[in-house]
């Protein structure tokens, strides 16, 4: 069918409205079901056996003292998920990271599991099962780790992207280069050089709602599993894939999730649940505890990287460069190559070339954290663009409005740009009151910007219309932020009726065709783009109808203001049938009315942001607070804008926290030391002032309403925004984030010796 | 294993549980009550999405045994729905949308709850130090304090007019 | 039709910056590069998006390639 996605500038009467959220109610009263609060009769506890090394050998697992305790129903380890992957490595390393194969990869790598009647017992037969461990060395640092002598963490992993293709392997799973232009003769070219090394901690996503899941697997081979995720679907497909079960016999129905931001996006722990259920031929309940979830799933990469940009005097950059060195925990990722590929977005560049460096270390497997990878690489380049600036004797924002890309830019990732925000963020900035406000002592004032992609993906919608005339709008992508308000609000649009007459409502997989994950920002994005295409669908489908009450030829009925008119003169004594009296009639002219669309909604539309903030740095301390904070980010357009606010706002507040608090610390035994909300401390509501927000609305032309994804890119800016504002403030430019106390007071201290 | 039987007061409604000694008031309130509005974020007390108030004080429920609440009065999220009608806050939180996820936002009401009856007038500094026990990750807590404010607002217009009355 | 390769892909491509192949759609695209390019094979295993004059496109093979367009390939890649 062709649906056509362009731009139109058309008038809007639902998109745009501060609605109420369709799951509002349920989340303040304590109805809404997460992960772990769906129950079976009969249902068994699942806990995990984990690994208290960073990397050892398994000898030898007895769970015979386990399986005889009273109350046990299952104990499984490797031996219980074969490997059923037909030689898929990626899929391989999902399954190898459920549970260890002979080998301990990270401080909590899961080796065993049991089912039991509950906790206590369940909890007991953990006690009572013998690991024999043989300890291997081990490599938690991405340097370290790189270096010729370092333990090899994988052995089946080469470097890819070189040549020739080496024999030995390595910690190194790939290279990766970006850029264009030639950077040695722009770097001849420039007055003025600036070069910097950086490092950036690791840190987690730190959603509030562990993982959970109920599994239920049956005798004859189907399941059911409820499970809090970004995406049901691909769970399934996984799932599916790993334990030998037909795609249809799986049934995965999707929890509310209580926060994700790239971290539910992996598969942890659901195939140890289901083949603990099908063990048991009981259902089963696993949750993770909030130190499982630290040690065993979801958090970023640390980071190492330097940063070269050089420029003319009157400001143009005539060459920039960056070598990038991420860790993705104990299995290949390609974080590196994506941190290459986001690093200079912003500017338009003559010359230009980043190189990503993907590295294995003895950590947990790293997974997607909002904009991944794109925060550490703006944090080394917009540092480096605070010290040339100040180099130049220029200011940051106009330093920044001089080479900041434009329509007809070629990306320092490659293709050139359609029309894109970056400057308009930058020109809204300058004019911010904010940046006039005055400043006390050891306050500063730093600013910085940020890129994502955005992406669209594969996308399923239905919606039917009930003989009273309100619309069931079903979709396959997790609302993570308040998306089923946004996607009602567009398909009252489209139909013309009232938001108060839409109910959104997220499927499960067997109710709906495949949707890909709740990620790259795309839930409302292709999600809104396909209930787009479905209400157009039954707009068709009801001017039909509407031409068969009236018994009129199809072509004389138009759909205006939530319902069919009859055009011409022949027909001028017609009054409109309204979406209400068409659906009421439904049952006699020819069933239920519904529109579907399938789709891959591609072209999400890059996505820019300018921070800026005011802090203030306690010298006596080293403690730094953030006193003001503002987002000025493109939205394309803000369909429901509470929650595009709301994405700015909670992407900046992890953005501080990053930079300011948070960090894995791993001693030197490569054990994790602060698995815990306590020692790993994310910003709390006394540490935050009010973030306020500016939407700009620069239209991607690939979407009809001209909506770009928002819900990441609010991440990137703030690591370096904070530490150039920290240098204004006090004069000493931090290198390392995250800027925790101790660090700023040796930098003070380094400053005060020198 | 010898279960401790508990007899206590939840919302303002009797009820009775066995469970083990050791067992937390969080794990009773959500596997043997059946109120899982309560949710577990942490299990150290770190994070708040399990705040309940024992006695009208606000108390993680993971840090408390449920023997030690024989005889006490538990307030829940389930309990701030009255005659069918949201509290003020839950009516705030909606219209303020301070709430995402919104895994954390029981507690948070909890907790906001339990301020707004010692001080009905808070400052944001005050809300903002009431509330920072309770972590939410969504929102940068920007529009959970505006809900508050506007909530804690509300609450002293309706007293006014009763006091009238 | 000139396609960009982005500097990663260029080693499969006997170090090429671009390529020449006619295509009228992104499957056709891709179904060629796989032909002509054996050693693009690791690559398209990862995943290959096709940018189309700046808009990324990671999954339609239906997509109408317009013949004065300007074509960059770049890794497929996931976000949170």
């Amino acid at each position: 069918m062709g649906n056509d996605t362009s731009y139109t500038d058309q008038k809007f009467e639902q998109v745009g409205r501060r609605v109420k959220r369709p799951d509002g109610v349920d989340k303040v009263t304590g109805r809404a079901k997460y992960g772990a609060d769906a129950y079976a009769p009969g249902q068994l506890v699942g806990l995990i056996l984990r690994s208290p090394h960073a990397h050892a050998r398994i000898k030898k697992i007895d769970t015979s003292k386990a399986e005889k305790l009273a109350g046990v129903k299952a104990v499984v380890t490797y031996d219980d998920l074969p490997d059923l992957t037909g030689g898929n490595r990626g899929m391989m390393d999902i399954l190898e990271n459920c549970m260890a194969r002979g080998r301990a990869l990270y401080d909590g790598h899961a080796v065993a599991a049991v089912a039991a009647v509950d906790k206590t017992i369940a909890k007991r037969a953990l006690k009572l099962i013998k690991v024999t461990y043989e300890k291997l060395p081990h490599v938690t640092d991405v340097d370290e780790a790189m270096e010729a002598d370092a333990p090899v963490v994988q052995d089946f992993v080469f470097t890819s992207g070189v040549e020739p293709k080496p024999t030995k392997p390595s910690n190194v799973s790939g290279i990766s280069q970006f850029g264009h232009g030639d950077v040695d003769a722009g770097f001849a070219e420039a007055d003025v050089i600036v070069e910097k090394s950086y490092k950036t901690e690791q840190t987690h996503q730190g959603y509030i709602e562990p993982h959970a899941c109920l599994a239920n697997m049956s005798s004859d081979g189907s399941g059911e599993l409820w499970v809090t995720t970004q995406g049901h679907f691909v769970f399934r497909n996984v799932c599916s894939t790993l334990l030998g079960i037909d795609i249809a016999k799986l049934k995965v129905t999707a929890s509310e999730i209580g926060g994700g931001f790239g971290g539910k996006t992996h598969v942890w722990m659901e195939p140890v649940a289901l083949v603990l259920s099908r063990k048991a031929n009981r259902p089963v309940k696993l949750v993770m505890t909030r130190d499982e979830v630290f040690k065993a799933s979801g958090p970023t990469c640390s980071t190492s990287i330097d940063v070269k940009i050089g420029a003319k005097k009157d400001g143009t950059i005539t060459a920039a460069s960056a070598n990038l060195r991420y860790q993705n925990g104990a299995f290949p990722a390609n974080w590196g190559m994506i941190g290459a590929m986001t690093a200079y977005a912003c500017y338009d560049l003559k010359n230009v070339k980043t190189v990503g460096y993907d590295v294995l270390v003895n950590r947990p497997k790293v997974a997607a954290y909002r904009a991944p990878s794109a925060p550490m690489a703006a944090f080394g380049v917009e540092s480096t663009m605070d010290l040339m600036a100040g180099k130049l004797g220029m200011d940051p924002v106009e330093f920044r409005i001089k080479n900041a890309a434009k329509e007809g830019t070629r990306a320092s990732y490659g293709p050139v740009y359609g029309p894109i925000g970056i400057g308009p963020t930058l020109e809204a900035v300058k004019k911010h009151p904010h940046m006039r406000a005055k400043l006390k002592k050891n306050q500063g004032r730093g600013m910085a910007c940020g890129f994502w992609f955005n992406f669209g993906g594969q996308t399923c919608t239905d919606l039917n219309i009930g003989v009273d005339g309100t619309v069931s709008l079903t979709v396959g992508t997790i609302d993570v932020g308040g998306s089923r308000a946004s996607l009602s609000l567009i398909a009252a649009e489209e139909l013309g009726i009232d938001y108060e007459q839409v109910k959104a409502s997220v499927a499960d997989t067997a109710s709906l065709g495949h949707n890909d994950m709740t990620e790259g920002s795309r839930g409302t994005f292709s999600s809104g783009m396909a209930t787009i295409f479905a209400a157009r669908n039954a707009v068709e489908v009801m001017k039909g109808r509407a031409a068969k009450m009236w018994d009129i030829p199809v072509e004389d009925v138009v759909w205006e203001n939530g319902g069919a008119k009859a055009t011409g003169k022949a027909h001028s004594n017609l009054p409109p049938l309204t979406l209400k009296e068409i659906a009421a009639k439904s049952p006699q002219t020819g069933g239920p009315i519904a529109g579907h669309n399938e789709t891959v909604a591609d072209n999400a539309g890059v996505s820019f942001a300018s921070h800026i903030c005011d802090v203030e740095v306690d010298p006596e301390t080293g403690s730094t607070r953030v006193i003001r904070y503002t987002v000025v980010q493109d939205a394309g357009k803000a369909i429901h804008p509470d929650y595009v606010e709301g994405q700015f706002q909670g992407g900046a507040a992890q953005g501080i926290g990053w930079a300011l608090n948070e960090e894995y610390i791993y001693g030197k035994d490569g054990t994790l030391q602060n698995p815990g909300f306590l020692d790993y401390r994310i910003p709390v509501c006394s540490d935050l002032p009010f973030i306020d927000t500016e939407i700009l609305e620069i239209p991607n032309p690939n979407h009809p309403y001209g909506v770009r994804g928002v819900g990441e890119t609010s991440i990137v800016p703030p690591l370096a925004a904070i530490g150039n504002a920290v240098s204004n403030a006090v004069g000493v430019r931090l290198n390392h984030i995250p800027m925790s106390p101790p660090r700023i007071l040796k930098a003070l201290d380094e400053q005060a010796g020198g | 294993m010898s279960s401790v039987l508990v007899s206590t007061t939840i919302n303002g409604d009797p009820v009775e549980f066995a469970c083990p000694p050791e067992e937390t008031l969080l794990d009773s309130l959500r596997d043997r009550v059946g109120l899982t509005g309560v949710k577990e974020g942490c299990g150290t007390g770190d994070c708040g999405s399990c705040s309940v108030t024992l006695d009208g004080r606000l108390m993680c429920s993971c840090l408390v045994l449920s023997a030690e609440v024989e005889g006490k009065q538990v307030g829940t999220v389930e309990g701030m729905v009255q005659n069918g009608q949201l509290h003020p806050l839950q009516e705030s939180f909606i219209d303020n949308a301070a709430l995402q996820c919104g895994i954390c936002t029981p507690g948070f009401l909890v907790a906001a709850n339990a301020l707004l009856a010692r001080n009905a007038n808070p400052t944001e500094t005050e809300i903002r130090y009431a509330l920072a026990g309770n972590l939410c990750r969504c929102t940068g807590y920007d529009k959970i304090v505006r809900a508050v404010q506007v909530a804690s607002k509300e609450m002293r217009k309706k007293s006014k007019k009763t006091k009238k009355k | 039709m000139k396609i960009s390769l982005s500097p990663n892909l260029q080693a499969a491509a006997d170090g090429e910056e671009s390529i020449s192949i006619v295509a009228a759609t992104i499957g056709e695209l891709l179904s060629k590069l796989a032909t002509q390019y054996p050693n693009m094979s690791q690559h398209l295993d990862a995943g290959i998006a096709v940018a189309i004059d700046g808009q990324i496109y990671r999954d339609d093979w239906g997509k109408k390639i317009p013949t004065d367009a300007e074509i960059y390939l770049l890794p497929r890649i996931q976000g949170g």
